[in-house]
Order: C-alpha cells, then sequence, then structure tokens
C-alpha cells in the first residue's frame, strides 16, 4: 500500500534553542518505523527519475523497497553497491536539486525523503556488529591516490575492490578533507567520517598523513616509487578573499580558517589547546552552505547576533535549503542583497564593524543569476567584532606548479578528459581539484569514474 | 609518529631538538620550515628548519618555550614521539649572488639566522653576522656563528656581554664602514622592522622570514597573510621570506597578538624579547 501522505515523515531534530548552543548533530534521524512509514511513499516508477539524478547512480527505488520490507541490511548493501560513503551522503548531500529534485512524488507535495532514508540505512547498519570484511585478494598493483577527501576516498575505495593496492597521501594529520575540515559535527559527526575510513582501511587502503604532495615528494617521484597510476584528489582548498579595504585587521578569517580551527583542530572542546575566540557579533559573509556552517558555529560559541550578509537574494542562494532552514531557526539574521563595501578597525587593529551597501538585483549575469546592483547612498554600518569570508575557494596550485606535463585552465582547475585522466598519462584527476568548489557528491561521482577509468588504463597497460 | 633523537637546551628557553624525518630531510632546503603537533589535542604550530642531515634522514629545530605547545614539547626527550612533523614548507630562501652578506639574528631568530649564514657562507660569500640577545645568560650558538662568518658582532640590551645596544646600532656602523648586497634579518618583528628601515636608505635588499599564525601551512587557512608592497600574501607559500622593506609589520605585529589572551604567558615572554 503506497503511503500517499504529501508531506516526508519528519525527522526528529534536536530544537532550535537548545542546538544552537551545543555541536551535537542537529537532525537526529528516523527511527525504523518512522524509516519503513517514509519508505511506502516511494511511487516505484518506472524509469526511477531520482536515479538520474544521482551522481553515483544509487539504486533509490530498489534500496527504498528494501526498508519498507524491514530488511535494513539488504538496503544498505544496495546503496553501498555504488556509493562509498552512505552515511556521510545521507547527511550533506543537496538531495532538492539531485535525487529528490526529479521525485515524482515532488510534482504535488514533498519528494520522497531519500536522503534521510539513506541515512537511516547506513546509521543502522553502524549500530551493528561488524562483519569480518575480508580484504579484496591484491593483484599486485599499487595506485596512488592524493588527498583524502570524498573523490580520493570513493577512488581508493572502488580501486582496492578491484583488487589494487591504494595508498592515499593526506596533507592534514587526519583523513576526510573537507569532511573533517570542513563540515561541522552538527551536521556530520566526525565519528562517522571515521567510521567509513575505517572501513576503507579494513578493504587494505593504507592512508599516509602529513604528505603533503608537491612539497615532500612530487608526483613524478610517487610515480618513480612504483605507483602504476595516481588520482589527484586535492580538492579547493585556497580561501578567496574580498579585496576590499580592512581585511587585515585582526577578526577577519577566512571561513576555512574559522572552520578548520572548530572542526579538526576542535578548538570549542576543552582540552584541546588550538585557541578559538568568542565573538560578540559576527558577519559572515557568503550564501554558500559553507557560510551557513560558518554562521551556525559561530552562534554555537556564543555570539549574541550572527548575520549572513549576502549580495544577492535568498532565491540564488546556494546553500541546501535545510541549511538555510536550519539557520533561520537557530537565530542567524539573514541580511539579503547587502554587500561589504569595507572592514573597520579600531585604534588596534580590531574589527569593530562592517560598512555595507544595499543592492538590487539587475539583469541576469554569466552564471544565469540576476546581478545584483549597489543602491547608491545606502551604505550603513554593521555592528560586528567579527568578519569571516565564505566567498568561495580554488584549487591549491601545489601539484600544478610541480607536476610538468599537467595542465590546469585559467582558474587553477586540473583539465581532464571524460575519463577523469589529466594530460599526463596514468594521472587522473576529481573532485573540486578539477571542478573548482563543489559538493561532495559531485566529487565522489569523479572518484568513482576515475576509478573505473584507471582500471581500465591499467588492465590495457598491465 | 616522529621520533626525537636528539635533546639539547641552549638555554632556559631555548631547545634543540633533531627529529627522524626522512621524507623532509631529503627535500628540506633553508628558509623552509615543518608544521608540528605533539599529540591528539595539540595545536599545528610551524617552525622554521634550523638544520638538516640529507644522509641521516634527520630534521632540526630551535624553539623557544613561548606559549602551552612548546613548553610542552620542551618536556619531551630523546626516544620519545611527535604526533605530527609535516613538510618542508614555504619557499626556499632566494638569496640570489650576493658578494658580501650581513646575516642579523635577534635571540631565538638566531636559531634561523645562523643557517641562513652558514648556507651563504657555503656558497662562498663573505658574511658578517650579528646576533642580539637580551642579557649574557640567553646566548645560544655563538660558535656556530663564529664559525661561518667573517666576524661574528654580539649584542646586549643590558651589556651583560658584547657590545650594550641593539643589533641596529651595530649594523647602523657597518653600513657605513662596509658595502653588502645582502642583509638577512630573523627575530622578533619589530627587530625585523627597524633593521629594514636601516637598511633602505642605504639601498641593500634585505630579506626578513616571518612567523605568523597558520593552521594548515599549505594556503589554506589564510591566517598567515600579511600585506607586502601593498599586496596580499600567505606567508605559507609566498613566503616565509619577504623583502623586508615592504612588509607592514604592523599589521603583522597585531594579527599575531590575537591570541595573546588565550596565551597569557607566552604574551609576558614575548614582551620580553621585543624589549
Amino acid at each position: 500500500m503506497t503511503n500517499m501522505a504529501q508531506t516526508k515523515v519528519p525527522m526528529p531534530e534536536q530544537a532550535p534553542d537548545v542546538r544552537n548552543r551545543n555541536f551535537e548533530e542537529v537532525a537526529l534521524g528516523y527511527t525504523a518505523d518512522l524509516a519503513m512509514e517514509e519508505a511506502t511513499r516511494c511511487l516505484h516508477c518506472k524509469n526511477s527519475p531520482c536515479v538520474s539524478g544521482c551522481p553515483v547512480n544509487v539504486q533509490i527505488p530498489d534500496f527504498i523497497a528494501l526498508i519498507a520490507a524491514g530488511d535494513f541490511a539488504g538496503a544498505y548493501a544496495k546503496i553501498r553497491e555504488t556509493s562509498a560513503l552512505p552515511a556521510v551522503c545521507g547527511r550533506v548531500c543537496p538531495q532538492e536539486s539531485q535525487c529528490e529534485g526529479k521525485c515524482v512524488r515532488g510534482i504535488k507535495g514533498e519528494p520522497v525523503a531519500i536522503g534521510r532514508l539513506e541515512r537511516f540505512a547506513a546509521d543502522w547498519q553502524m549500530q551493528q556488529p561488524p562483519v569480518d570484511a575480508q580484504p579484496p585478494v591484491s593483484n599486485g598493483i599499487r595506485v596512488a591516490v592524493i588527498g583524502a577527501g570524498p573523490s580520493g576516498l570513493t577512488c581508493a575505495g572502488d580501486l582496492a575492490r578491484l583488487g589494487y593496492e591504494v595508498t592515499i597521501f593526506e596533507a592534514f594529520h587526519t583523513a576526510g578533507g573537507v569532511l573533517v575540515y570542513g563540515i561541522p559535527e552538527f551536521r556530520l559527526p566526525k565519528e562517522i567520517v571515521r567510521r567509513e575510513i575505517e572501513g576503507l582501511k579494513a578493504m587494505g587502503v593504507k592512508i599516509q598523513t602529513d604528505m603533503v604532495i608537491g612539497k615532500v615528494l612530487s608526483v613524478d617521484e610517487i610515480i618513480e616509487m612504483g605507483y602504476r597510476a595516481v588520482f589527484i584528489g586535492s580538492g579547493a582548498g585556497l580561501p578567496q578573499f574580498l579585496g576590499i579595504p580592512g581585511e587585515g585587521a585582526v577578526g577577519v578569517y577566512s571561513a576555512n580558517e574559522f572552520l578548520t580551527r572548530i572542526n579538526l583542530m576542535k578548538a570549542y572542546l576543552d582540552g584541546y589547546d588550538t585557541p578559538i575566540k568568542r565573538s560578540r557579533a559576527v558577519a559572515v559573509v557568503g550564501g554558500g552552505n559553507v557560510a551557513m556552517d560558518a554562521a551556525r558555529s559561530a552562534k554555537r560559541l556564543g555570539a549574541e547576533q550572527v548575520y549572513i550578509v549576502y549580495r544577492r537574494s535568498e532565491a540564488e542562494m546556494p546553500a541546501r535549503k535545510e541549511e538555510v532552514h536550519h539557520a533561520k531557526e537557530e537565530g542567524i539574521e539573514f541580511r539579503l542583497l547587502n554587500n561589504p563595501k569595507r572592514i573597520l578597525a579600531d585604534e588596534n587593529g580590531r574589527v569593530c564593524g562592517m560598512e555595507c551597501v544595499e543592492m538590487e538585483l539587475g539583469e541576469p549575469d554569466a552564471s544565469g543569476r540576476r546581478r545584483p546592483v549597489e543602491k547608491p547612498g545606502s551604505e550603513f554600518v554593521l555592528d560586528v567584532d567579527s568578519v569571516i569570508l565564505a566567498v568561495g575557494t580554488s584549487p591549491n596550485p601545489l601539484i600544478r606548479s610541480t607536476t610538468p606535463g599537467i595542465e590546469a585552465n585559467r582558474r587553477g582547475c586540473l583539465v581532464v578528459d571524460e575519463s577523469m585522466q589529466t594530460t599526463k598519462p596514468g594521472v587522473y584527476a576529481g573532485g573540486d581539484a578539477v571542478t573548482g568548489a563543489a559538493t561532495v557528491i559531485l566529487a565522489m561521482g569523479a572518484g568513482k569514474t576515475a576509478a573505473a577509468s584507471i582500471d581500465a588504463y591499467l588492465q590495457q597497460n598491465n | 609518529m616522529y621520533r626525537i633523537l636528539d635533546k639539547r637546551r641552549l638555554n632556559d628557553q631555548v631547545v634543540q631538538m633533531t627529529v627522524d624525518a626522512p621524507f623532509i630531510a631529503r627535500k628540506v632546503q633553508a628558509g623552509q620550515f615543518i608544521i608540528l603537533r605533539i599529540d591528539e589535542r595539540g595545536e599545528r604550530i610551524p617552525l622554521t628548519v634550523a638544520d638538516f642531515d640529507r644522509a641521516a634522514g634527520t630534521v632540526t629545530i630551535i624553539f623557544q618555550t613561548v606559549g602551552a605547545t612548546t613548553q610542552r614539547l620542551a618536556t619531551f626527550e630523546p626516544g620519545d614521539e611527535i604526533a605530527d612533523f609535516v613538510g618542508p614548507l614555504g619557499r626556499p630562501t632566494e638569496f640570489g649572488a650576493p658578494k658580501k652578506a650581513v646575516v642579523i639574528g635577534g635571540g631565538v631568530g638566531c636559531a634561523i639566522a645562523y643557517p641562513q649564514a652558514k648556507a651563504l657562507h657555503e656558497m662562498g660569500v663573505s658574511v658578517d653576522m650579528i646576533a642580539g640577545f637580551r642579557s649574557k645568560d640567553i646566548v645560544i650558538l655563538e660558535p656556530e656563528m663564529r664559525a661561518v662568518s667573517n666576524h661574528l658582532y654580539l649584542t646586549t640590551d643590558d651589556g651583560s656581554y658584547g657590545e650594550k645596544g641593539f643589533v641596529t646600532d651595530v649594523l647602523k656602523r657597518l653600513l657605513t664602514e662596509e658595502s653588502y648586497d645582502l642583509c638577512i634579518a630573523i627575530g622578533p618583528i619589530p627587530m625585523m622592522k627597524f633593521v629594514s628601515k636601516t637598511t633602505e636608505p642605504a639601498g641593500v635588499k634585505t630579506l626578513v622570514s616571518l612567523n605568523p599564525i597558520m593552521i594548515d601551512g599549505t594556503g589554506m587557512c589564510g591566517g598567515c597573510r600579511v600585506t607586502v608592497g601593498g599586496e596580499v600574501k600567505f606567508a605559507c607559500v609566498d613566503g616565509p621570506d619577504f623583502d623586508g622593506h615592504l612588509v607592514d609589520y604592523d599589521e603583522l605585529m597585531r594579527r599575531n597578538s590575537f591570541y595573546r589572551d588565550e596565551e597569557a604567558h607566552a604574551c609576558r615572554l614575548e614582551a620580553q624579547i621585543h624589549d
């Protein structure tokens, strides 16, 4: 019997005025009963439009049917056939523009809560006693993966399953990339990332942390060491700044710095050495997921006022709808159609305000979004003591500048063909290093494609 | 994990450690730095490499016990291990082809000025060194610095050893007597600022090595941004060496003091060095 309710079964959450004071996970996940109830909303459309919206091709109606039937282990196994990180994707994918965006139920009412169901299956599996994973039989061929973020982990996992001996080189002291330094605990508990990575290790993937490729080893040296192919998933880690006066003031951070202090270095917890400032009033500039994460983190650190300052309107915001919704619930104040002009500092060079100007939307620009234009004379000062800039990131030049034969475009993104091979034979790349800042799931899709291409390449060249 | 092979106390507050880090030792060049993290709860701190031995696969660091991390690190002994030791980071020093250079170290900055002088000395450059300390009891690396320079000029603020005064006093005199085509200054920010102010009218190319707040050391956090010649640079990837005549030292000093309240003890000790 199909459940014809027009809305998703709500997922239990921490109350907004409670959760904006802690870093525990906001959404608590479905119980088995709630998941089975939501699963019966799926119409099992013949052409599965949802699957076409998934960058890693998860067989969505199939796993949902298994949940509806109470076969949670089967549901997890079904997702795991194509997705390396189900517990992560269920939490951070922009489902509204992917699978759920294509769901027929969404035409009249809300789509099936595919993300919540994926999360349920993954979380259920984590509660079960670990199965003794047998590492696949090695084929003795070594492959190197640079960067332990979503694309690298996916690529490594797929290659390991095929029998390759995979070593991941990670620059930070902890594997996970943006999943550990960028996305906060309250949205993606680090224990979940850790367990997903343990799963990869159980399959024989080796992870060498503290290895900044391009500095300690070059890609060519990795190849000389006996790695037959290399995948570069080094992300888009360089923060952009606005280039407005006052950015050198004390109390101006990139969102990368602010979030890394909190998420990776655990500066918000007692007993950790990395310092973090507790601000009174914070302006976060930007309208993406990173801006939401920074704003909600600042609130949790105790800021009285936290503003999102975004130069376009809410319709143009690139953040997931759920993040915007959660941020509003938690008391983040949205200053839309506002653009920073300069950051003001006191006599000690510390931030004491940010001058903004009001904007209005004009004609669509190259991105298809309406271009914001300043309203003359509408300048005003926002009273803040910290400014966090979440206005985008670009790929790190470290690898391309030390790897002869590898080409990048004008934005610094590595050039690849449809198989994800770079301009250097045997060297593949994917994720934000290729696309510029994008999503976890797109990076995973690229890692997956690259793994298949690397396999084909090595089969041919063996 | 990275094993500590050797430890030497250079004075009450300055410790030298040699760490087993073969990958870094193979690549590192003068002027580059490492980032270390003591343990799972530690912070990541940058330290410029003081020396290295490619054959032995070791990297030597010298640090002053000014913050929580360096104070704790100073209690580690040979055989103990450091959780993380990442590098080599930053660009190597670009010495160019000088004929005569003056290398200036202030306090623990001598730990980095010394290898720079050594590198120049080994390139066949004629090197004078000026080393400034607060007082006699904290003088470090005197024989080492003497060995790689034609003249080592030692100053102390209180006159308890060498000449009484600041490194800039000696520098001003030398600039009238000698003709240098390179100056390297490494030490507290005010020292580098005043050295640069002194060499600027004389037109002597001056390199300073900056050590701002940073987390990753690969260009990711942007915490280490400094204004150099009106442009924003990241010390971790564009530096740590910069043209001393172009650095906005006042901004750097303000930015470096941001977490002073969180590291109150560090504040007190650094204030002494900055005297």
